[in-house]
């Protein structure tokens, strides 16, 4: 199958001082690379996952993917067409295509707009004016199983769940190809978490879309990805089809976080654990050679001064480390 | 028993609202042995975050407590003025919140916070200043005297919640009460602060009352765990027994919806279908009856109460009655 969505090479920046400061202050470079050199595909119908901490880059990346940050350099192509370099009009077309579950799933919906306006506002910033609006607001709301009568009711009125089903519902309402969701389960308890998880999954095996999932939690990426790329510092460290990753994590910090998972299991000992010390380093600061050796407990000659080579796998596992792990 | 720190008898909180009485906890029965680590676990709504604030007696304005005793060192908290009351808290009992961000001050240093809630000890201000140094290294912050002159926001997610874990030990309390203190921080720095805090709850000898929601977190630093739901304490025991023979169709559907516990992949999820009940309008019987799959006609009529099902394991059900 085709890529739906190919990234290549992509650098997004931002200014850390203004033009003037940075001439005052002779700083040469007011700039930090939020995302460096990233490259992903999704396919139609497949689901993306990106994990890292936070400040990882991911939410960076997930928006220059819909085209609301400028991207400074490498490529973005959609459906094979270029991302970075449409005009406006475009972009609107675009936006038609794909479409985003903010992480805040209150925060996201305006507190004046009643659930039935909110799902179909997107009718109206598209200029649909042939769709009856009520029914698809009915329509929506039954996809993603929820009473019809709440298209009354206002977002304070809304539990944590259901607002995040209304979210789940803005997105689909222009029948995208493709759903970015920001921490879909953030803050959601582990009975409500579930149900948001297999809507998702059922709407992408109903509809076709693709799904790119932004998370921190790995013990859901098992269940839901077929694809998981895991970024340090603004860079994939490893990337790969997530049964790979899981069962055989390659780079030393896909395998500490996997170990710093917490299960309900208290007889699991763990002195095997890969315990992290210190937290992740300043953008503005990046350390020499592999980015991740101050934290690395493996690291060894070479890591802090060169830069890791890029290993691919046969199954696609590709990771930067000088010293991967089980490559034997 | 006097081994025991802290004691909940029958507690019961309402809040009045404008719909009518909510009753937040019902007849709530709890025990911290004195060195360990307690932990509540629970969804949104079950009553955790009103326990703790009856306990340092934050309630808000609008509770009301019917019934009830929290005894702590011998006398019953509810009943002390708030003159007492305020010197317990902060020395004897102290607090770490779940948002580091919103408990330090973002306008005064660390080190002045840390300097001002000493305000009961009358030593000079250089000791106290060796003191907060001497506690930030304990918690793990490199160059403590260069952090002390810095402001919260000049520090990271995972070192505020470290500074405010070193200001709510200085008192050297007996008790440590842990509002999801690692629910803002990212996985690995999670782990980090567990640690610490079983480091620290071995080197002080004090008791913690950890809440959380998150499984793992409670099975990896608890050894007594309480399960609540919707304002009872529907199961409590040791943690080995609760999480490896859970009694109460709640805790057995808690644990099966926990992705970490699911090591095969599968695409549908386990959930709890259905909602927390309506506190104001509960209707008598099992509380947990409308979602529980397992329901006999008795759950509608008598709530059960909590019986011994094993060694250090008490359940609320009436399945598990024999």
């Amino acid at each position: 199958m085709s890529n739906l969505l190919s990234i290549k090479n992509l650098r997004v920046r931002f200014r850390t001082k203004s033009p003037f400061q940075a001439i005052i202050k002779k700083i040469e470079d007011p700039f930090i690379d939020a995302v460096r050199k990233v490259s992903l595909e999704i396919k139609q119908g497949e689901t993306f996952t990106l994990v890292g901490e936070s400040g990882s880059g991911k939410s960076t990346l997930a928006l220059a993917t819909a085209g609301l940050l400028n991207a400074e350099e490498g490529q973005i192509k959609f459906m094979n067409e270029d991302v970075t370099t449409m005009t406006s009009s475009q972009i609107m077309a675009y936006r038609k295509k794909i479409s985003y579950i903010w992480q805040d799933s209150i925060g996201s919906l305006s507190p004046r707009m009643s659930v039935g306006s909110l799902i179909t506002e997107a009718y109206k910033i598209h200029n649909l004016k042939d769709r009856d609006l009520k029914m698809e607001a009915n329509r929506l709301l039954k996809l993603v199983g929820l009473p019809a009568q709440i298209s009354e009711r206002y977002p304070h009125q809304l539990s944590g769940g259901q607002a995040r089903r209304v979210g789940v519902a803005r997105a689909i309402s222009l029948d995208p190809k493709l759903i970015i969701a920001d921490e879909p389960t953030a803050g959601l308890d582990v009975s409500v978490q579930g149900e948001i998880l297999n809507l998702l999954n059922k709407l992408r095996d109903d509809l076709g879309v693709s799904l790119f999932v932004i998370t921190h939690n790995l013990n859901i990426v098992r269940h839901i990805s077929d694809k998981t790329a895991v970024m340090y510092l603004g860079r994939f460290v490893e990337q790969g089809q997530t049964d790979d990753i899981f069962a055989n994590p390659r780079h030393p910090y896909t395998l500490a976080l996997l170990s710093a998972n917490l299960t309900p299991y208290p007889e699991v000992s763990f002195e095997n654990r890969i315990e992290l010390t210190g937290e992740v380093p300043s953008l503005m600061d990046r350390p020499n050679g592999c980015e991740f050796h101050t934290r690395c407990p493996f690291s060894s000659e070479h890591c802090d001064d060169e830069f890791p080579p890029i290993h691919t796998f046969k199954s696609q596992q590709i990771l930067t480390c000088h010293y991967p792990l089980n490559s034997n | 028993m006097s081994n025991n720190i802290l004691r909940i008898r029958d507690l019961s909180v309402n809040y009045l609202t404008n719909r009518g009485i909510l009753k937040a906890l019902r007849h709530v029965n709890l025990d911290i042995p004195k060195g360990s680590i307690v932990g509540v676990v629970g969804e949104s709504g079950c009553g955790k975050s009103t326990l703790i604030t009856s306990i340092i007696r934050q309630l808000d304005a609008n509770a009301d407590i019917p019934n009830g005793l929290i005894e702590f060192e011998k006398q019953d908290l509810l009943k002390l003025s708030k003159d007492k009351m305020r010197n317990i808290s902060g020395t004897k009992i102290s607090t770490v919140f779940q948002n580091p961000m919103s408990t330090l001050n973002p306008v005064i240093s660390i080190g002045r916070q840390m300097i001002d809630i000493q305000y009961r000890d009358k030593a000079s201000k250089k000791i106290k200043k060796q003191r907060s140094i001497d506690m930030l290294t304990k918690v793990g912050i490199p160059d403590p005297d260069i952090q002390l002159n810095q402001y919260p926001h000049e520090l990271s997610g995972g070192m505020q919640q470290r500074v405010s874990i070193a200001m709510a030990l200085q008192g050297g309390p007996s008790l440590l009460i842990a509002d999801e203190p690692t629910t803002a921080l990212d996985a690995t720095l999670e782990v980090q602060i567990l640690k610490l805090l079983k480091e620290l709850q071995e080197e002080f000898g004090c008791s913690i009352l950890f809440i959380s929601h998150h499984l793992g977190v409670i099975a990896e630093l608890c050894d007594h765990v309480v399960v609540m739901y919707a304002g009872q304490v529907v199961e409590q025991g040791s943690t080995h027994e609760i999480f490896n023979n859970p009694a109460h169709p709640y805790t057995v559907k808690l644990l099966e919806c926990d992705p970490a516990s699911i090591s095969k992949k599968q695409r549908l999820l386990p959930t709890i279908p259905g909602e927390i009940p309506d506190l104001i309008n509960l209707s008598g019987g099992c509380i947990f009856k409308n979602r529980c799959d397992q329901s006999i006609d008795r759950c509608d009529k008598d709530s059960p109460i909590l019986n011994e099902f094993g060694k250090d394991h008490f359940v609320s059900c009436h399945l598990t009655e024999s």
